[in-house]
């Protein structure tokens, strides 16, 4: 069920047209309202970590921008005028048309005007994505699924190292571009060779075509993704391996590659190496901020509550939990699982670490949430790991506040990253300047 | 003439001590009054980035403490015991001895008791840094000239190696993590790094093996030009002396090709690299474009550092440089030593003409504000130590720490160096400013 | 049933409540290529034609208007019936709001903005039920003064009765709720929703003056800092400016005030028109005050309107004294500078006569759509005539906010500056090596020292474009090589 939402977390089906956008030279061509683009442009993109437009996102989006006459007549004419335009004025390797509420609920026939130019030979799918459908993870699989369905043929060989990655959402998480290229530089540095699709030199349309040829799926998050994953596995055998936990600092980073290194049957040796060498890094580290933790004078933040997507939730308390010893009060997770997954991430989060573990709500809506929360006293101030729309109920309960989660509109997030090693190393230095910045 | 200093930016050259605590498994030791090392370890590590004192650095500085008795009466018996001890009790592979304000001034000829441990085969070394002798910056140099001098013998040369002398341990809060990025940018030209400092190095012997690198790298304003000109009078080793921050995607990339000719590295496999890395900057560039071009609150037009030179420099040629954004005033707080302040007025100067603002060596919290308060509707970006705050607040400017002393951050491997650096420096800058207006 | 009939029919069936769309009610179009004196001249004989565009890239909505208005009144909740991505620009009306409460020391806090979340069950059963749920929970939460309702795409198109759902509920709760008819489809001219949000306004707010307060002058505006006051204070006058910002109380007496103006004519036409005619508020059609020459029109016809006759011409001469010698300097600084201005009318106008004053070189126009006439209907408020009397020949396009129009033109052009409105086009601008400045506070050029305030900011902005020239150097626009090659307007079809 849907329910009104105060202070969204996440928009519509249409969102997916930020995927595209993370595609290295795709199009997105939106067949929908006028204003759809650049609402999703604005609230996944700019209001939100201040990402920019990228190649051929923001206002060079190509649109039908539909009008009433589309609507009672129509809007597939309309919608090759479009399509005719864009693959003569826009320079692009892929176009991917993604429908919004108008062309869906009046029942333009896009996927047939699609084909069209695609049995032409034109590198170009649909995703019918009306934004009533559901939200933008949705969306995002929508766009993926898309593209594998009605553009990618089977390998003539497949590649053992190559490891297709399926983690992130791009743009609805703030922080994907960095992300992916942490993912990669992990999975390379345990021998694998990694295929993460999206942002910078990930390779674009070529890329997508190698999907095929991939020796596995990687599934780096707790929901999103799985079926993706189930549709390739169906149409080209490729195995599956799920980690729900995006991992952030060093006991969820080895634990992450020794589990991969296992499923790709690597040699233990190079891994083992590779993992000393990072965890000792990280640790040095841990160890030079331990006299502030042990130390600092005045409130550090006792007990710490997510208000985020499942991946972030879930992996900032193991985080928070096997590094910096904190304990966890409720978390909230915001990104709507589907029924049948949330019972697994429950499970996660009461296995948080022996014998620690925290409740999970799910909502996505702001007054149900801070009803929830404020039911609890707590007698050191909470840190709060959400979104800016919750700065205002973390200095209500007198505790600390830093944005992660969409929508992040106080913070200019270029390629920053929380995963791995390295990234629990800078969610350490933010969380603490955030602190510290109050005195 | 040093001033009087309201809200200090440097401590003394004792100060030092930090920079062996940041040679993995050495071990200072002090031969000092009882309270140096911890106001010391406070102020230079833990309220500066909240450094922590790792193996051998805060409770765990060994220390002669001395009092009234060896002010009187001498304090070598002293030094010898706590040696004695600290050979048995502390798991080390270098001990530095050092000598404070203190014991210099009452003569203990410290350099005596050391030679004579050397002698008898200890890795240890003396170096004379009583606090009015100068800042930690000096002392740090003298240290590092005196483990120079007194442990190394010569190497046979490797080839593609590198010693790297950059910014001052500790004093620098970023100083670890910059030392990463170069071994990260330099291994990508194909050099091998020989770091003496920092998770990353080898301690005791990454420093027995400088005598073997091809190249000294002096990657800072002023400090480590001693050492590399002692390096290349013994050694033979020629250096290569870059004085500004390299930060962003021009200046990184003019580095590289620096060190390129300097290591005589194949130019072409250079360039691929640099294209690589160019490329892969430029994209974030872009991204925050969106940003810098259509945020529709009162961005600083105007920006103002408070550092040592060679972050101001690096930050503003990328700030100006690929930013646009246009220089108020410049404040050079490390105390440089007269010679050089000619050669850093002309490395801030080399942006354009029309793009230059007054320069002012000063380590003195009291004139940097008064000369601050000459623009009082400026409202411009500070980039300086924690000290700026309340003056920021009075200009209703933005600001962000970004020198010592730190004592609102937390610094684990951060760093501000090369491409990434830059990257991080403007999320740095601008989600500050974003926050502080929400 | 034609299209021109289902429209009309539809249109009646909203009279009651909704505004009529403005490419029938004022005449206006997206598409036009010529001069500025041409349009003028085309525009004022009633004579203006659409021209539609075969290749479009997206443009932007009546429903982003119309809430970025009413979510910036302090005391009421905007809800959207409408599916989660229409909301994608709550977040940015949050900044806004928590900005603005910041710089008028207003306490910070979250702006009360609601999505109903359409799913796929909903277009099929409806969601009736929904706005009801919804209505209720913003009134617990919040206990507002006032509930807007926006409607979006997906409730128009399966046909949402909002009326009765929102009459029960006035009644219920005691407080004034107002649908809002912005459906995204419904009007090519995203300014109609500006229209929708100020109908509700008259509608279901406005009250009949209890007081007249003939020294206020209601200013319609967005969310810019208070320049206004500069210019009327001196002549005994004060600025309401609405409706951001506003609260509900305060907007029930905007018939109370001795005149309405404009910081923007095209924003602020239905509402200050609506004004006049239900309350007898006059109106200001001069266009807004900005440049010297529109400036003195605008304060003598509100001097004329407000009885302030004695005071205006001393403070017109004095001002014009004070900041000559300043002006001076500019206008030798800025001399042979090219300059371009991208935006809506009529503030892109203004932006042309401030940058004309500072004297740049306009060498060209092109403004997002255009308003054949306005809703008083009188040609006096024909800001584009206003800005390029001296200039009748400029080059002028009408480009809907086309990207890949405006970079094929401009490419071609290279000025030395580019005023832009509106997100995301600085951007390309940039990128092609030009110095572009965002229009953000939109009050900083008016009056006569905003002139001196403006050319500060562009000295500063133009002093250093080392911005524009990196991206110039590294970064790639989007478009085929086919394309650049085109006549910038040639996806422009016929006038219709």
């Amino acid at each position: 069920m849907s329910a009104t939402v105060g202070q969204p977390r996440q928009f519509c089906t249409l969102g997916g047209q930020q995927s595209v956008v993370a595609i290295e030279r795709a199009i997105p061509i939106v067949h929908g309202g006028p204003g759809c683009s650049g609402k999703i442009f604005g609230g996944l993109s700019f209001f939100n970590g201040f990402q920019g437009s990228g190649y051929a996102g923001g206002n060079a989006v190509p649109g039908t921008n539909g009008c009433e006459r589309d609507i009672i007549f129509g809007g597939e004419q309309r919608l090759r005028e479009v399509i005719d335009g864009a693959l003569k004025v826009m320079d692009g390797d892929l176009f991917v048309v993604l429908t919004g509420c108008t062309a869906d609920l009046v029942g333009d026939d896009t996927a047939t005007v699609v084909s069209e130019y695609r049995e032409r030979g034109v590198p170009i799918v649909h995703a019918s994505t009306g934004g009533f459908k559901g939200y933008n993870h949705l969306g995002h699989e929508l766009v993926v699924k898309a593209i594998i369905e009605q553009l990618l043929k089977p390998a003539k060989a497949i590649n053992p190292k190559l490891v297709n990655v399926w983690s992130v959402v791009p743009y609805q998480d703030t922080f994907w571009a960095g992300n992916l290229k942490a993912i990669r530089e992990l999975l390379e540095g345990i021998g694998l060779e990694a295929n993460i699709l999206f942002g910078h030199d990930s390779g674009g349309i070529g890329a997508w075509k190698r999907i095929p040829e991939a020796a596995s799926n990687l599934v780096l998050s707790p929901w999103v993704g799985l079926s993706i994953a189930e549709v390739l596995h169906q149409r080209f055998g490729t195995p599956v391996l799920h980690y729900p936990v995006l991992p952030i600092g060093a006991v969820e980073t080895t634990r992450f590659l020794r589990t991969v290194a296992e499923f790709a049957q690597l040699p233990f040796q190079p891994v083992e190496d590779f993992i000393l060498k990072r965890e000792g890094n990280f640790y040095h580290f841990l160890d030079r901020a331990a006299d502030f933790f042990m130390e600092m004078r005045w409130d550090l933040p006792g007990r710490f509550i997510n208000i985020s997507d499942s991946i972030y939730a879930l992996g900032v308390s193991r985080f928070l939990v096997n590094e910096l010893s904190l304990h966890p009060a409720q978390q909230v997770v915001t990104d709507e699982p589907p029924e049948e997954h949330r019972e697994t991430i429950r499970r996660n989060f009461a296995e948080l670490k022996e014998r620690v573990s925290a409740e999970v709500i799910f909502s996505n809506d702001s007054d149900t949430i801070g009803r929830q929360l404020r039911k609890t006293g707590y007698d050191l101030p909470p840190l709060i790991i959400g979104s800016s729309w919750d700065r205002d109920l973390a200095r209500e309960m007198g505790g600390f506040h830093l944005s992660i989660a969409m929508p992040v509109m106080d913070r200019l997030v270029l390629d920053r990253s929380y995963v791995g090693y390295e990234g629990g190393l800078r969610l350490i230095e933010d969380i603490y300047a955030s602190v510290l910045g109050t005195y | 003439m040093s001033t009087i200093l309201q809200h200090p930016r440097h401590l003394c050259a004792l100060g030092g001590q930090q920079s062996v605590v940041a040679i993995p498994r050495a071990i200072p030791i002090l031969h000092a009054g009882p309270g140096c090392g911890f106001k010391l370890h406070t102020g230079l590590g833990s309220y500066n980035g909240f450094q922590g004192g790792c193996y051998s650095g805060g409770a765990a500085l060994v220390g002669t403490n001395v009092g009234e008795k060896e002010i009187v009466f001498g304090g070598e018996q002293r030094l010898r015991e706590v040696i004695d001890g600290a050979l048995k009790v502390m798991d080390g592979d270098l001990y530095v001895v050092l000598s404070g304000c203190a014991t210099d001034l009452v003569g203990d000829d410290i350099e005596n008791v050391v030679t004579q441990y050397r002698r008898q085969g200890a890795p240890i070394v003396y170096a004379a840094t009583g606090g009015f002798r100068g800042s930690n910056l000096h002392g740090h140099e003298t240290i590092v000239n005196a483990i120079v001098d007194q442990l190394l013998t010569p190497q046979e040369k490797i080839s593609g190696l590198v010693n790297v002398w950059s910014t001052v341990p500790y004093y620098d809060p970023f100083w670890a993590g910059n030392l990463t990025a170069i071994q990260d940018l330099l291994a990508g030209l194909g050099l091998r790094t020989n770091l003496l400092f920092g998770p990353d190095s080898d301690g005791i012997d990454s420093w027995r093996r400088v005598p073997a690198a091809e190249l000294n790298l002096v990657v800072s304003s002023w400090t480590g030009l001693s050492t590399a000109k002692l390096l290349n009078e013994r050694y033979g080793t020629p250096w290569l002396h870059w004085p500004t921050l390299p930060i962003g995607g021009k200046e990184t990339s003019r580095f590289l090709r620096a060190v390129t000719e300097a290591a005589h590295v194949d130019g072409q496999a250079t360039q691929a690299f640099l294209d690589r890395q160019e490329k892969r900057y430029h994209y974030y560039f872009e991204r925050a474009a969106d940003f810098f071009l259509e945020f529709r609150w009162d961005l600083p037009s105007h920006y103002v550092t408070v550092t040592d030179a060679f972050y101001g420099t690096g930050i503003s040629r990328l700030l100006s440089g690929e930013f646009g954004l246009l220089p108020l005033r410049h404040f050079v707080t490390d105390q440089p030593p007269l010679e050089q302040h000619e050669a850093i007025q002309q490395q801030f100067a080399v942006l354009s003409s029309e793009l230059n603002a007054p320069l002012t060596f000063t380590a003195d919290g009291d004139q940097i504000t008064a000369e601050l308060r000459e623009h009082p509707d400026s409202a411009p970006l500070i980039l300086g130590s924690a000290w700026e705050r309340d003056i920021a607040a009075e200009l209703s400017a933005c600001h962000l720490s970004i020198a010592s002393p730190m004592m609102d951050r937390l610094v684990a491997s951060g760093s501000y160096f090369g491409y990434n650096g830059a990257l991080r420096l403007i999320e740095d800058i601008y989600s500050m400013i974003l926050s502080a207006v929400q | 049933m034609s299209v021109e009939q289902q429209i009309r029919q539809r249109d009646a069936a909203n009279s009651g409540t909704g505004v009529q769309i403005r490419e029938r009610r004022l005449g206006s179009i997206t598409g036009f290529v010529g001069t500025a004196g041409e349009l003028v001249q085309i525009a004022r004989a009633g004579e203006l034609a659409e021209r539609e565009r075969s290749f479009t890239q997206a443009g932007t909505c009546s429903s982003f208007c119309a809430t970025l208005q009413l979510s910036l009144i302090q005391d009421a909740v905007v809800i959207n019936h409408a599916p989660a991505g229409c909301a994608g620009d709550f977040p940015m009306f949050n900044l806004y709001n928590r900005y603005g409460q910041g710089k008028r020391n207003l306490a910070r806090q979250n702006a009360r903005l609601l999505t109903t979340n359409l799913n796929e069950q909903d277009t099929i059963f409806g969601a009736t039920h929904k706005l009801v749920d919804a209505i209720h929970k913003a009134f617990r939460a919040f206990q507002p003064k006032a509930i807007f309702v926006t409607a979006s795409c997906t409730s128009g198109i399966i046909g949402e009765d909002l009326e009765s759902v929102i009459e029960e509920a006035e009644q219920e709760l005691g407080i004034p709720i107002a649908s809002v008819n912005c459906e995204g489809f419904r009007s090519q001219i995203w300014a109609t929703g500006w229209d929708a949000a100020y109908n509700s306004i008259l509608r279901k707010i406005v009250r009949p003056p209890l007081q007249r307060q003939l020294d206020t002058i209601n200013i319609i505006t967005f969310i810019g800092d208070d320049y206004f006051s500069e210019l009327l204070q001196p002549i005994g006058l004060k600025p309401n400016l609405v409706v951001p910002f506003t609260g509900v109380k305060q907007l029930e007496r905007l018939s109370e005030a001795g005149a309405t103006a404009h910081m923007c004519s095209t924003l602020g036409t239905f509402l200050a028109a609506g004004l006049e005619r239900e309350y007898g508020v006059p109106e200001v059609k001069s266009p807004p005050p900005y440049g010297l020459d529109s400036t003195d029109r605008w304060l003598r016809e509100v001097a004329n309107l407000t009885g302030k006759g004695a005071q205006v011409e001393p403070f017109i001469a004095a001002e014009r004294a004070a900041i000559a010698p300043q002006l001076e300097i500019h206008r030798q600084r800025f001399a042979g500078r090219k300059a371009f201005v991208a935006a809506g009318p009529s503030h892109g106008h203004s932006s042309m006569e401030v940058l004309q004053d500072l004297g740049f070189d306009l060498v060209g126009s092109c403004m997002f759509h255009h308003d054949a006439r306005l809703d008083h209907g009188d040609p006096t408020g024909d800001s584009l005539q206003a800005a390029t009397r001296h200039t009748p020949g400029l080059s002028y396009g009408v480009c809907n906010k086309q990207a890949f129009e405006l970079v094929n033109l401009l490419r071609r052009i290279q000025p030395d500056l580019v005023v832009v409105r509106h997100p995301s086009l600085a951007l390309s601008i940039a990128k092609l090596g030009i110095p572009a400045v965002f229009v953000d506070d939109e009050h900083i050029a008016l009056g006569y020292r905003g002139l001196l305030r403006y050319a500060h900011k562009l000295a500063n902005w133009l002093a250093n474009p080392a911005l524009e020239r990196t991206l110039a150097r590294t970064t790639k626009l989007p478009y085929t090589h086919w394309w650049l090659n085109q006549p910038p307007f040639s996806m422009l079809g016929e006038p219709r």
